[in-house]
């Protein structure tokens, strides 16, 4: 019983030491590990050109944490050009600021598998973003694009309608890149399990809005009773609306495409009616994830190219119906903020 | 070609070569290809080369005189992209356009002055002013790479212009052919054009003003490429920069030199321009028809060019004249 009481004494004193103690209670160990694994690391990003919204939203999101928690960021552009983004990523692993993270968009499956590898080695984790490569990126963030596909065939089933055509015309991007390789396989997916319906026709844009309404032409002359067209990003899709308008078919052929969710190309165009369905990608909930990883790798100590972590982001086929305001992020808004500083 | 212009059918150029394989692919596609042959086909065919053709027009003009205007693109793009951005700034349009017809001029005297009178090879002038238009626009004075037209602009309105059912593009395309073709065969300098071409030396011998036509030709080319570029903006209600890093480029040196207008200058016509712009869009148009994959169109395109290329090299051999001036 001595024992007890003496114990029991011991630990009030302990307590009531403890609780006396203000330093101790409100000192977290959070923020100083936080800040010690932090401060002064360097993010790199480089997408496929920032010239366009998905890579100026991430940009803009990114920067905005990566500079608040004391690191540095920094984009590259190479506008397009598969080589150009070769040399940013060389240049970036052999110069003495070497970053510590590497977020690249990459342009198909296999162009940067090597470059990848290589800053890896040289201790720089890469995140693979958007399009995924064969490539064991310590994580990747972005679009499950088969899932992504089947979104879209179901809301071109849903456009179409039971009393329809039932024929579906796909306007690809191209055959080397994974985002329209994976899309193709979700929709296919899709309609094997609606049988009765059939994709008529399924070119390639090769991105580009021109093509896009040529080929979208010669579909709409070819099989005029078309009920949707999938076409596999918005940055050309205008070219396949184009042919619809052209064709007098408005109204008549729902378009389904998809995108980053901007404002004036996604959201705007549901309204006016151009598109019947965007499956829409949540810009700033991806930049989130890109930077939860980040921070997660930064403070992990485990090695780059140890961790192989897929972060899928939420998708959702949006129509007109259900948009609200906040379905769209607006990049000129994100433009003045960014000028207004 | 004989005196009036015509093909002469015994000694087949690639003109030539090149319209035949043109009519047996038409025939073909006509015969085994359900709707190829159908107005509305037709006229879809010679709008998707309506820009391209146009191009190709301004091109064939700088390619006679012995040139090349490889900025073509840049400034097509570059220039509507401005227009575009400075309309949606809330620039006034009679200003902004004032401002993008400055700066076309502007880029086409730049190129044919340095061509002229600094006499560096048309090639690298122009290599590097299309960058240089690309790289400055993109980089100061518009911010993203798509500009949309603004709703309710004169742009957007062209682009539903419809005379007959028939796209105001296949008209302008029409109406530039006829007028470049009345310049070349008609007109003293277009005539002035195809001496310089030939032979610059003898021409400026003979009292030609070499020079300042050649200034003339890349002022030329450079607002064809606005119209093309306004064409472009008008059917997509938007204009895309990324095309400047497409083929579009060698697309257009493709159609006027696969229909026979030699890179060494001073031969060829609107006549080539059309009949290579005529192959291309059957081509383009039956293979999607078919439904045959990009990959696969890009490698029957090249081979089907490379075949008459070829042919035209067994059937006309290179002469004296070329193997001593050379090829651009």
């Amino acid at each position: 019983m001595k024992l007890l009481r003496t114990l029991m004494a011991a630990a009030t004193a302990l307590a009531v030491t403890a609780f006396v103690a203000p330093s101790f209670a409100a000192d977290d160990p959070g923020p100083a590990a936080y800040a010690k694994s932090l401060n002064g690391k360097r993010v790199m990003l480089v997408p496929l050109a920032m010239g366009f919204d998905l890579a100026q939203g991430w940009a803009h999101y990114l920067k905005k944490e990566v500079e608040a928690w004391g690191g540095t960021f920094e984009t590259r552009d190479p506008n397009w050009v598969v080589d150009a983004g070769a040399q940013a990523i060389t240049d970036a692993i052999a110069s003495d600021t070497r970053p510590d993270v590497l977020i690249i968009h990459a342009p198909d499956l296999n162009s940067y598998s090597k470059l990848m590898k290589k800053a890896q080695a040289a201790g720089t984790y890469v995140l693979l973003v958007d399009n995924p490569a064969n490539f064991p990126a310590d994580a990747f963030v972005g679009s499950d694009w088969d899932k992504l596909g089947q979104l879209e065939a179901e809301a071109a089933i849903k456009g179409c309608g039971e009393n329809s055509s039932k024929k579906i015309g796909l306007v690809q991007g191209d055959q080397a890149n994974s985002s329209s390789l994976y899309q193709y396989a979700g929709i296919m997916k899709v309609l094997e399990k609606h049988p009765d319906f059939q994709v008529v026709a399924k070119p390639d844009s090769n991105w580009d809005a021109t093509t896009s309404r040529n080929v979208t032409t010669t579909m709409l002359q070819q099989h005029p009773d078309i009920c949707s067209i999938i076409d596999f990003w918005d940055g050309d899709a205008t070219g396949a609306s184009a042919a619809i308008r052209d064709a007098k078919l408005d109204g008549k052929v729902f378009l389904v495409t998809t995108g980053g969710g901007e404002k004036a190309a996604d959201c705007d165009k549901l309204v006016d009616g151009t598109y019947g369905a965007v499956v829409m990608t949540d810009l700033a909930r991806q930049s989130g994830d890109m930077n939860a990883i980040i921070k997660f790798l930064l403070q992990s100590g485990q090695p780059a190219g140890t961790s192989h972590t897929y972060i899928y982001t939420l998708e959702k086929a949006t129509t007109k119906a259900d948009l609200k305001p906040d379905s769209c992020w607006d990049l000129k808004a994100l433009q003045a903020e960014a000028a207004a500083k | 070609m004989n005196a009036t212009g015509w093909p002469n059918w015994r000694r087949l150029n690639q003109e030539g070569i090149v319209f035949a394989i043109a009519i047996l692919l038409f025939a073909a596609a006509a015969l085994g290809l359900p709707g190829f042959l159908t107005a509305d086909n037709l006229v879809a065919i010679v709008r998707s080369v309506s820009v391209l053709g146009i191009l190709a027009l301004g091109m064939a003009v700088v390619i006679i005189g012995r040139g090349i205007d490889l900025s073509a693109v840049a400034i097509m793009a570059m220039s509507v992209a401005w227009y575009l951005q400075l309309l949606n700034t809330g620039t006034s349009d009679g200003l902004a356009f004032v401002y993008v017809l400055a700066g076309v001029l502007a880029i086409g005297l730049l190129n044919g002055f340095l061509v002229a009178y600094a006499d560096v090879p048309a090639i690298f002038v122009t290599l590097a002013t299309g960058s240089f238009v690309f790289g400055y626009v993109r980089s100061q004075l518009i911010t993203q790479d798509a500009v949309p037209v603004p709703g309710g602009h004169w742009v957007e309105l062209l682009g539903g212009i419809r005379f007959l059912d028939i796209p105001i593009e296949v008209f302008v395309f029409a109406g530039l052919a006829f007028l470049v073709f009345l310049f070349l065969r008609y007109t003293k300098w277009g005539r002035f054009i195809y001496f310089a071409g030939d032979n610059p030396v003898a021409a400026r011998n003979i009292g030609v003003p070499v020079r300042p036509m050649l200034v003339l030709r890349y002022v030329l080319s450079a607002f064809v490429a606005l119209i093309a570029g306004l064409l472009t903006a008008a059917s997509l209600h938007s204009i895309n920069t990324r095309i400047v890093n497409s083929t579009l480029l060698y697309d257009i040196v493709l159609v006027a030199v696969i229909g026979g207008i030699g890179l060494s200058g001073g031969r060829g016509g609107v006549r080539n321009v059309l009949v290579g712009a005529a192959l291309i869009g059957i081509l383009l148009n039956a293979m999607t028809i078919i439904d045959i994959p990009l990959l696969y169109q890009n490698l029957i395109k090249a081979a089907i060019l490379l075949g008459a290329i070829i042919v035209d090299g067994i059937i006309n051999p290179r002469d004296e004249q070329t193997a001593q001036q050379g090829d651009i």
